[in-house]
């Protein structure tokens, strides 16, 4: 008897469709080689999180709401953004908590976290001969605990390392500080300009003093941010989503 | 002022924020260190948040029973409801003693209650007796820090400010002279002084004594050579029993500045012979704080100031640019309990990043209290027009695919091929240190049409 594919539906936040399509396609081309049967859902549009993070979650419900109508069929929601799923996962206890709601709220995960944690892949084939680094975006690391942080005691582990340690060729770079935040945090990164600019930079420096050629992270809301002030310094290092490294010749 | 124009005024010079943000950074991994060598840590604020909530619960109680034990060991017990009451307190009781010199060590309290002013208006002099109290109080700046003070000052800072105030020789910063110095400048002001203050860390219920810790003994220094004790206390500072300090002061010396224990756990129980011993219990809008359920358990701190070093904002913005007694996160989910209006920008002065409740020993669950205030603050205050009209916009958009198709369009054709002046000017504050993301050919929806009509 064949046994029936996980339906997954596929996740792409509002910022990634519209600026970054490669990313929403990686994402789609490693979960549909990873054997589960995707679906794209259309009508799709964002969590609310911007409005949420700036205190206007009261306006953000027509939002949730239209995301849980999207997604309530499937057995996950998969989306290559922590931020995003945390936000899904945490902030939707403003909607009234019926069956629907809270299954997509128990259902929805990041994508490294899918392919670790419920498709229990580390070694997806991938070859990415590149010095390597790695972002560790707050949401997903504090948030979702993809990964242990160095505030707390306890034993290392960390979803995106684990995947990247099985690509061949790439060599992971060790940076001085190992999960400190990028600056980006939504709309701070536009109303505390000087501040958010400024940790962009120190990220990006620790990068470069590290050797680093290629940053990566699973969450592309930091990276844009990264990658904004690494294109204006005209710094040698590439900005790629993790999903993109991922699935790079499997 | 809001914080975003502080603290851009503060990344005016650079070399200082990275020299700010870097002094901290030692301090945050020299925590991280002694921290995780206690086998247990984790258990162990658990066990302090517990304790905390659990006094919190029954504060009603607690301070009652406090009260008794206190008066029992012959100590005077006050209650003040506000600042104004807890300082007219204390001056009556300076004037009893007639009392024109006062030695204090550090208390954030008496900083929240504006003291030092009010005495120093009724001809009393109030001398820091914390160093780097002392240093900002010869400034004439309010600390920047609730654990360090004067982290903003370099020692060459320092330098100029004792040659000024204390009269000293230029030193090119060394720390062992002007250390040196400042010693014998208060040593002179704790042999001549009337009465001495402190704050106060930990106050036990079970035994009606309070603890203090410093790292200097210029708490034990001022209370053995003045003739009066003064303590001054918010509500939230009890604990049960004298055993609880073994799980307190492990985690509060630790979270601090990494050191195992401070230098001095002062244990103050009862009066000596012949001296008088005075203990303030101060509200000042922590019972209504108590009564807001999602900020409640900002009142578990231990004002160990941990969420202050390890936070990227604070790092590189200062003490200061928060304008409030207690700065950083824990003073960001603190004042707009106080005032609201006053406060506003600064649960929005953080990233969400949620670092500051990894490292918080009592676990309060800083970052989640900023999300919870930014909701608060805009149905409650007047929001800025454009920032308002623009989230507004944006929940009828994103709740419409219509709506939400047409305007990704339209972004991303103005992206594409608006002239670079249209894009990167005055109100664009994305574009002042950083591009714009490259715009593709197609979005994602797009892509996806296509590729399911091509099979």
């Amino acid at each position: 008897m064949q046994k029936k594919k996980i339906k997954v539906g596929l996740f792409i936040p509002c910022y990634i469709n519209q600026l970054y399509p490669q990313v929403g396609i990686a994402t789609l081309e490693l979960l549909e080689k990873l054997d589960v049967d995707v679906d794209y859902p259309q009508g799709q549009t964002c969590c609310g999180q911007p409005l949420g993070n700036s205190g206007y979650e009261e306006d953000s419900k027509g939002i949730c709401k239209l995301f849980v109508k999207n997604f309530k069929e499937y057995d996950f929601i998969v989306g290559p953004s922590g931020s995003c799923i945390y936000h899904i996962k945490h902030h939707f206890d403003i909607l009234k908590q019926t069956p629907e709601v809270k299954r997509v709220r128990n259902n929805s995960y990041e994508l490294c976290e899918f392919i670790v944690k419920i498709l229990g892949k580390t070694d997806l084939g991938a070859s990415f001969p590149h010095k390597v680094g790695l972002h560790k975006s707050c949401h997903g690391l504090r948030g979702l605990k993809l990964g242990s942080c160095s505030e707390v005691q306890e034993e290392h582990y960390s979803t995106e390392e684990d995947l990247l340690n099985q690509v061949r060729g790439l060599e992971l770079m060790s940076i001085n500080r190992k999960d400190e935040c990028c600056g980006f945090g939504g709309t701070f990164a536009v109303f505390e300009e000087a501040i958010s600019s400024k940790m962009g930079k120190d990220r990006v420096q620790d990068h470069l003093n590290s050797d680093v050629e290629v940053l990566t992270g699973a969450d592309h809301s930091c990276l844009m941010h990264l990658e904004g002030i690494i294109n204006r310094n005209k710094q040698p290092i590439k900005v790629m989503h993790i999903a993109e490294i991922l699935n790079c010749s499997l | 002022m809001s914080h975003a124009t502080k603290a851009a005024e503060f990344n005016k010079d650079e070399a200082k924020v990275n020299w700010h943000d870097k002094a901290l950074w030692y301090v945050r991994e020299k925590r991280d260190k002694s921290a995780h060598n206690v086998q247990g840590w984790e258990y162990l604020r658990q066990l302090g948040s517990n304790i905390k909530a659990n006094v919190l619960s029954n504060l009603d109680e607690y301070l009652v029973q406090f009260e008794a034990n206190a008066k029992n060991n012959g100590v005077h017990v006050h209650w003040a409801s506000n600042a104004e009451e807890h300082n007219n307190i204390i001056n009556d009781i300076l004037s009893k003693h007639n009392a024109k010199k006062v030695v204090k060590s550090k208390s954030m309290l008496t900083e929240e209650c504006h003291l030092n002013p009010f005495l120093e208006s009724k001809g009393i002099e109030v001398v820091d007796t914390d160093l780097g109290e002392r240093i900002v109080q010869l400034a004439q700046e309010p600390p920047s820090h609730i654990v360090l003070p004067a982290i903003h000052k370099t020692k060459e800072d320092v330098d100029e400010l004792f040659q000024e105030h204390l009269g000293t020789k230029p030193s090119q910063g060394n720390p062992e002279y002007l250390v040196g110095e400042a010693r014998k400048h208060l040593r002179d002001k704790f042999l001549n002084a009337d009465v001495a203050i402190t704050g106060v860390n930990f106050a036990v219920a079970d035994t009606g004594g309070v603890v203090v810790c410093t790292n200097e003994g210029n708490a034990d220094m001022g209370v053995h050579l003045a003739k009066a004790h003064i303590a001054c206390m918010g509500i939230e500072k009890i604990i049960p029993q004298e055993k609880h300090l073994g799980v307190f002061l492990r985690l509060l010396a630790r979270s601090a500045t990494g050191q195992p224990i401070t230098t001095y756990s002062s244990h103050f129980n009862k009066p000596e012979d012949g001296k008088e011993m005075h203990i303030v219990i101060v509200d000042n809008g922590r019972t209504e704080q108590l009564s807001r359920e999602d900020f409640r358990a900002s009142l578990h701190c231990i004002r160990c100031g941990a969420c202050m070093n390890t936070c990227p904002i604070y790092r590189r913005s200062g003490g200061h640019s928060y304008d409030y007694t207690i700065p950083g996160p824990i003073g960001s989910i603190l004042s707009p309990g106080k005032d609201l209006k006053k406060h506003s920008s600064l649960p929005f002065a953080s990233t969400l990043c949620g670092s500051c409740s990894n490292v918080c020993p009592v676990k309060i669950n800083i970052h989640e209290q900023l999300y919870k205030w930014r909701q608060v603050i805009v149905k409650e205050q007047k929001q800025p027009v454009v920032k308002k009209s623009i989230l507004k916009t944006a929940g009828v958009v994103l709740s419409k695919p219509g709506l939400y198709r047409a305007a990704g369009k339209t972004a991303r054709f103005m992206l594409k091929n608006a002239p670079r002046f249209m894009i990167y000017n005055k109100l664009n504050a994305w574009g002042k240190a950083r591009d714009l993301p490259e715009v593709k050919g197609q979005n994602f929806d797009d892509w996806y049409k296509k590729r399911q009509k091509n099979g």
